[in-house]
């Protein structure tokens, strides 16, 4: 059997939406047994909709949106409105390591199952409360989803093209907050596996994003300077830019950091004269005059496609790549021989390619992702197996709609 | 007195700029002792990117630099030649892990490749951060942030409507592509940590910083993987991003309660009631006739305002924060989320600290970012080195 650095660590995750749910997938894709509680009564809404895709999608076993971030997690259906679901709840903590939500500040408690509550059934819980703005201050009732997290941050602000609106990003923006969400947990399991002591974490998303623009919140600091959006621009660098390419909406990122690496790109594209020009002489008049420079590398790049320009200034030793769009990046060589994406089988989609774990382990070789859990796929095994419930009073629970 | 969660945690760190630093960083901030290998004279490229203190260059005020490199200790070595790959292994020996982002292939020639590493120290975790990862046909390729954030699908995705003008793709502002790599490798990093206990055996991670992207966004990659024309058969969604009065907000209303709730912040009007407005389907089908309605609104109103009437209501809304307005938030001082750390040559300095509040082990900031070289005494007199040596080392152009 293999090893997976998790093995043995069972999380309790009471999360929806994207951020709570990829924090526990990486802890997932590391070997750690993730139990998803959830109920009919308070569906996942990934399970119906996404921000991307709309309302779109068939019941709460179909949607892709949900399977491709709660891949290899079981899901358990209690309804938290029922006093039983909470006691379940609690003896699921008690034989459990880690757990994690993202309700409303406040409500977790209100249901009886907030951090004191929960340390009372396993002293050492750690536990991780992911919120819009965190658990303290004024706003802390405030609600959000990954592009309010953008906004509030900062990062929005700083992120798109010169003088035109700002961009909140994509999808991204929350699997961040909860790759942040992972490293605090990981953080706690080393300590309590130092100390035997757990702890209580209050995650703030809109401070996740912040930190990821901890450089510009500096010049803010230091200079009182708001920096402004800079497109795909560069504070030094010259070329430094997306630029199109031979096809519909092909694009290629060039970044030339160096005298001896704009050398090597004028030799690359042949040296056309302009490339001789006072203007581009040295970095600070290519960053002086870049829109002519961009127009004339712009020139240049549309002649060919983005992998030929990729593979030429590569040779050349001169950073550039395409701009990958969805569909590019299944047919990628290099993707296709790392093997980032992954096939599941799942039992109402069918088979459906997914993406893989963002790092490989030597030691402990890349989980073969299992599809997303049907909502209560294992009850049995959670009520049964694990809580020692037996088969007549999990169906009298079922009955009831506390397992719902 | 509270202790660090990665008390007891030895890192060295031999990277630059962005990813690696942040990723030991983030490890250093609570409580791991990290040592920082920087080349002689010049450095961490970052300290020669701004921002700088009062736009003045100079490698110990570079706000890129002091802020990635907090609570690490510093020393400069040159592991290229004999004695300075002496003095590396020797560190190797002392570290639970080793993060470093030089180019596949460089550790190898300088004889510091993992398979040489895990002989001297087997329980060593030797994380390295790259652009394409450590196998595969780009591997050798070089990027940066730019490349990567384009490289890995991100720049093509995107909530904002691309709203006439430039229609070319763009990156995510500052560095975040490259954050995020530093982020994820100390996730994984921690993970392999964790397997290996006090006594266990150590790992190879390798980290390309393209697939840390590409991972993040896999809703969007899975999406288009399994249908080529996905992005094109989204529907339109009331609310969004849009411009107010004084400068923008973002309006999310999909759900019934939330679209209730933004009704309610824009004053009730009639139209809000139509057959148009019926549910969620309805308003994604006349989503052209009604989004301007509420951007009318909006104009005339502060993005302020619509944050915290907006949020009164129970609709996630916000507004787009600039520098000034996240230190300025009020939630924000509440939080105590910057903090003042002093340095000996760049003064007193507020830096954001970390989004959680860990009950037991608190974020702490202990010291500034080393100076360039400054523990290079603390650290060599550790390993056995006078001062007659160090003096010639340094003679020598090794630290």
């Amino acid at each position: 059997m293999e090893e997976y650095p998790l093995d043995g660590v069972r999380v309790v995750d009471f999360t929806w939406a994207w951020a709570g749910p990829y924090a526990t997938l990486l802890l997932a894709m590391l070997g750690a047994e993730v139990i998803k509680v959830e109920s009919q009564q308070r569906l996942d809404h990934t399970r119906l909709r996404s921000l991307m895709t709309g309302p779109t999608m068939g019941g709460p076993n179909q949607s892709t949106v949900f399977n491709d971030i709660n891949l290899n997690k079981l899901s358990l259906t209690l309804n938290l409105t029922r006093a039983r679901a909470i006691d379940i709840a609690k003896r699921l903590v008690k034989a459990s390591d880690v757990v994690i939500q993202n309700m409303r500040p406040g409500v977790m408690e209100r249901l009886g199952l907030g951090y004191e509550a929960l340390r009372e059934a396993k002293p050492d819980i750690i536990m991780l409360s992911s919120s819009a703005v965190g658990a303290t201050g004024p706003e802390k009732t405030y609600v959000g989803y990954a592009p309010t997290f953008a906004a509030q941050s900062g990062l929005a602000y700083v992120s798109g093209h010169i003088n035109g609106p700002p961009s909140t990003l994509t999808g991204a923006i929350d699997t961040r907050v909860g790759t942040t969400a992972a490293f605090a947990i990981l953080a706690a399991l080393i300590y309590r596996q130092r100390t035997g002591k757990g702890q209580h974490i209050d995650l703030s998303s809109s401070e996740a994003i912040s930190c990821l623009a901890g450089d510009m919140l500096m010049d803010y600091t230091m200079n009182g300077r708001v920096r402004e959006r800079d497109g795909n621009s560069d504070e030094v660098m010259a070329p430094h830019g997306c630029y199109p390419c031979q096809g519909e909406d092909h694009w290629v990122t060039i970044a030339v950091s160096d005298e001896e690496e704009w050398r090597a790109f004028c030799n690359a594209i042949s040296g056309p004269d302009w490339t001789n020009d006072r203007m581009f002489a040295d970095a600070a008049s290519r960053r002086q005059n870049r829109p002519e420079l961009d127009r004339l590398v712009a020139e240049w790049t549309r002649q060919h496609t983005d992998y030929e320009v990729m593979d030429v200034l590569q040779s050349a030793g001169v950073a550039a790549t395409p701009t990958f769009s969805g569909s590019m990046i299944p047919r990628d060589p290099h993707l296709k021989e790392r093997g980032i994406l992954a096939e599941v089988e799942h039992p109402e989609i069918g088979k459906r390619t997914v993406v893989g774990p963002p790092w490989r382990l030597s030691a402990t070789p890349t989980r073969i992702p299992r599809a997303a859990p049907l909502i209560g796929e294992h009850n049995q095994y959670v009520l049964g197996e694990l809580l020692g419930i037996s088969r007549d009073e999990i169906e009298r629970l079922v009955e009831e709609e506390v397992v719902y | 007195m509270n202790q660090a969660a990665l008390a007891g945690v030895r890192v060295l760190e031999y990277c630059q700029m962005v990813c690696g630093p942040y990723g030991a960083k983030l490890l250093a901030d609570l409580g791991a002792e990290v040592i920082k290998v920087e080349k002689p004279v010049t450095g961490d490229q970052a300290r020669s990117r701004g921002p700088f203190l009062h736009d003045i260059p100079h490698q110990e005020r570079s706000g890129l630099f002091l802020y990635l490199n907090t609570n690490k200790y510093g020393v400069t070595l040159d592991p290229a030649g004999s004695a300075g790959k002496v003095i590396f292994l020797e560190l190797v020996k002392w570290a639970d892990v080793l993060i470093e982002d030089t180019a596949p292939g460089t550790m190898e020639r300088l004889g510091l490749g993992y398979g040489y590493l895990k002989e001297i120290n087997p329980s060593l975790i030797m994380t390295s951060i790259t652009p394409f990862g450590q196998t595969g046909p780009y591997r050798g390729y070089k990027a940066h942030h730019l490349n990567i954030y384009h490289a890995s699908g991100q720049a093509s995705f995107s909530f904002t409507q691309k709203q006439g003008g430039d229609a070319t793709p763009v990156k995510g502002g500052g560095y975040v592509g490259d954050y995020d790599a530093g982020l994820s490798g100390a996730v994984a990093t921690l993970a392999a940590l964790y397997k290996r206990g006090p006594d266990g055996t150590g790992q190879h991670i390798d980290v390309s910083r393209q697939e840390a992207l590409i991972s993040l966004d896999r809703v969007d990659i899975s999406a288009s993987a399994n249908d080529p024309n996905a992005t094109a058969r989204r529907r339109g969604m009331l609310g969004g991003l849009m411009p107010c009065k004084d400068g923008y907000v973002m309006v999310i209303a999909p759900q019934q309660h939330q679209w209730e709730a933004l009704v309610k912040l824009i004053d009730n009007p009639e139209w809000a009631h139509s057959e148009k407005c019926r549910d969620e389907w309805a308003r994604s089908e006349n989503v052209a006739e009604l989004q301007p309605l509420i951007e009318e609104w909006m104009l005339r109103h502060n993005k302020d305002e619509i944050y915290h009437r907006g949020q009164y209501f129970g609709c996630p809304a916000a507004a787009i924060n600039s520098a000034s307005d996240v230190y300025d938030s009020s939630q924000e001082k509440h939080r105590g989320f910057f903090a003042e750390i002093e340095h000996t040559e760049a003064g007193r300095l507020s830096y954001p600290t970390a989004s959680y509040r860990l009950s037991e082990t608190p974020w702490r900031a202990n010291r500034a970012a080393p100076v360039l070289g400054g523990h290079n005494d603390s650290v060599y007199r550790g390993l056995g080195r006078s001062e007659e040596e160090l003096a010639e080392l340094k003679e020598r152009g090794v630290i």
